[in-house]
């Protein structure tokens, strides 16, 4: 049954990921690019490199976006995982409806409701506006896809090894700490990887809950990009797809050489097993068939 | 579940921390905001700080209730600007999502059916590009687009058009910006139940003499229903809202009311009516919400073995 593409299917992937990759991948020539015009090829250049390193308004920004979506994305696994575990394990506890709601509605919400709704609560509630704003805004709508990735993880574990670890005597908090946590953690750490860009990445929340001083990344680029497309803001781009595709690749790499490892450790036992029922078979001559 | 709880007296104190924490969380943060919005879209617009005639006197409840208006909604209803903005949004939203199941299917398609030792590169290629910047992948056509840009340069020099297409400030910049940047959204959730079709199924249908395009209209597309609706709905409901795609390729020509939303509050300054205008959209978009839930919900408990 193992056989490749048929041509169409080839055919249609090839002008998928082409259209997928080819507008990042001129970002990332045109970078390079020594004349200030989009569209003509003036040589190579790092000169936008440099320009983008004396633009100080622009790395500051660069700074608060990361202290930003360091905090936000630590507060909304935490949060993310107890809602994930509050779901896949206590039943149908009461507002557990409401509850559903609320974990998968922030995700397909209109970012435009949700920033000027949070905004309200904000001067409603007479907080002055700034960092800390847009940190609880970005925790509210992430907290949500961290849930989302750990509970497909709990929904797809084995509870027989917390039982066998109750039995044991542990107590619930030592069977969470040692026997839980261990197992869902890759997907505690997808879920804040996930948190950390989607909160790198934000434009309209941020503009909305943010005040004075606390200009995210994403704002400063957004109002350059407004007045026409900048070399320097695509040197900013390049350098941020090179961060996301070397992080992104060498996860790939440990998780894929994990992978491997564990095939290679189930082939091993197999085989024992397989060896181990032939020779039970002989002892006992069933006819194999 | 009970059992476990009766076992140890500490669980049930853990069972109503764990799930109170996120719950009044969310409620402080998701739910609140929402009535916020509700009673300002009833205030009357004010030049003070903050923009809005105050209705948080809850000392004098007859005086309350007084201060209510609807001047808000009337104006929502009585002006076209608003009614065209919200139809075009949906317009816009529903050919867009058509074009993702057009353009998803196929990828998403072509993915289940690889080998099976290609198939985690191939989602990782079509996740790679959710992790780089949604606004970055945006802004990345407008250098293809422009009058000026890349595309017309390379359909000029084949001898294609003779004169540039004027695309960029169109609403096909719209389409081809939603598209592009909400395809692994479509693409995900097909290839999560396409995958798991049996394929002996199409097997079978051929070698009974079936044409192919017919397999794939009364085996595929049935058994990819539940990928369908979750990959539809994901898309649907945000681009409704959509403004930073409308903002940078759409120009000013393209009418979507989450750009209407974005001026009335930034730059008229008029909380109440972009806060009226936050609650008519919820309304509209309150029945592809529920049912994207039911649909996640039900997609998560047959997860369970």
């Amino acid at each position: 049954m193992k056989r490749s593409l048929g041509p169409f299917n080839a055919t249609v992937l090839a002008f998928g990921f082409a259209f997928l990759y080819l507008p990042i991948l001129l970002l990332v020539v045109y970078s390079f690019n020594a004349s200030r015009l989009v569209t003509v090829w003036g040589g190579f250049s790092t000169q936008w490199y440099v320009a983008l390193w004396n633009n100080q308004p622009l790395l500051d920004a660069a700074w608060i976006t990361l202290r930003l979506a360091f905090t936000s994305a630590t507060l909304a696994t935490v949060l993310g995982t107890l809602a994930a575990i509050a779901l896949v394990r206590y039943g149908r506890f009461r507002g557990r409806t409401i509850f559903t709601g609320m974990v998968y509605a922030p995700m397909v919400m209109p970012e435009v409701i949700t920033g000027l709704s949070l905004l309200l609560l904000f001067v409603a509630i007479d907080f002055d506006r700034g960092f800390w704003t847009v940190m609880l805004a970005h925790v509210t709508l992430t907290m949500c896809f961290v849930t989302v990735v750990v509970q497909s993880r709990l929904l797809t574990f084995d509870r027989s090894l917390e039982e066998a670890a109750m039995d044991l005597g542990a107590t619930p908090l030592q069977t969470f700490m040692k026997v839980t946590l261990p197992i869902i953690f890759p997907a505690i750490g997808a879920g804040f990887l996930l948190a950390f860009t989607l909160s790198l990445d934000d434009l309209v929340i941020a503009s909305f809950t943010s005040g004075p001083g606390a200009t995210t990344l994403p704002m400063r680029i957004y109002s350059q990009v407004r007045l026409g497309v900048t070399p320097e803001i695509n040197a900013a781009s390049t350098i941020l797809i090179g961060i996301v595709a070397i992080g992104v690749i060498s996860a790939g790499l440990l998780t894929k050489r994990k992978i491997a490892e564990e095939a290679e450790a189930e082939k091993k036992a197999a085989q024992a097993e397989a060896a181990e029922i032939k020779a039970a078979m002989a002892d006992n001559e069933v006819p194999a068939n | 579940m009970t059992v476990m709880a009766e076992r140890d007296g500490k669980k049930i104190g853990l069972r109503t921390l764990v799930p109170a924490i996120p719950f009044l969380w969310l409620g402080m943060f998701f739910l609140l905001p929402f009535l916020i919005v509700f009673k300002i879209s009833l205030s009357q617009y004010a030049t003070a700080q903050p923009p809005y005639e105050p209705v948080w006197n809850w000392s004098d409840i007859s005086g309350y209730f007084s201060a209510l208006s609807f001047e808000n909604f009337k104006m929502l209803v009585g002006d076209s600007l608003y009614i065209d903005a919200f139809v075009s949004s949906i317009r816009i939203a529903f050919i867009s999502t058509l074009l993702l199941l057009l353009v998803g299917f196929p990828i998403a398609n072509a993915m289940a059916r690889a080998p099976k030792s290609w198939r985690p590169m191939l989602l990782a290629l079509i996740i790679l590009p959710f992790w780089t910047s949604f606004l970055i992948r945006i802004y990345a056509w407008i250098a293809i687009l422009k009058p000026e840009g890349l595309l017309n340069q390379m359909l000029m020099s084949i001898g294609l058009i003779s004169e540039p297409l004027n695309i960029m400030g169109t609403e096909v910049a719209v389409f081809i910006g939603i598209v592009y940047a909400y395809l692994p959204f479509m693409v995900l959730p097909l290839y999560a139940t396409l995958e798991k079709m049996d394929e002996s199924l199409i097997e079978a249908a051929q070698d009974l003499g079936c044409p192919p395009w017919r397999a794939f209209w009364t085996i595929t597309v049935p058994l990819a229903k539940p990928g369908i609706i979750a990959g539809s709905l994901l898309c649907f409901i945000p681009a409704v809202g959509e403004f930073v795609i409308p903002d940078l390729l759409g120009g000013s020509e393209t009418l979507m009311i989450g750009k209407t939303l974005w001026s009335e509050f930034f730059s008229n300054r008029d909380w109440p009516l972009a806060s009226a205008v936050a609650i008519v959209l919820l309304c509209f978009l309150v029945i592809p919400i529920v049912l994207y839930q039911n649909a996640e919900t039900r997609r998560a408990e047959e997860g369970k073995p």
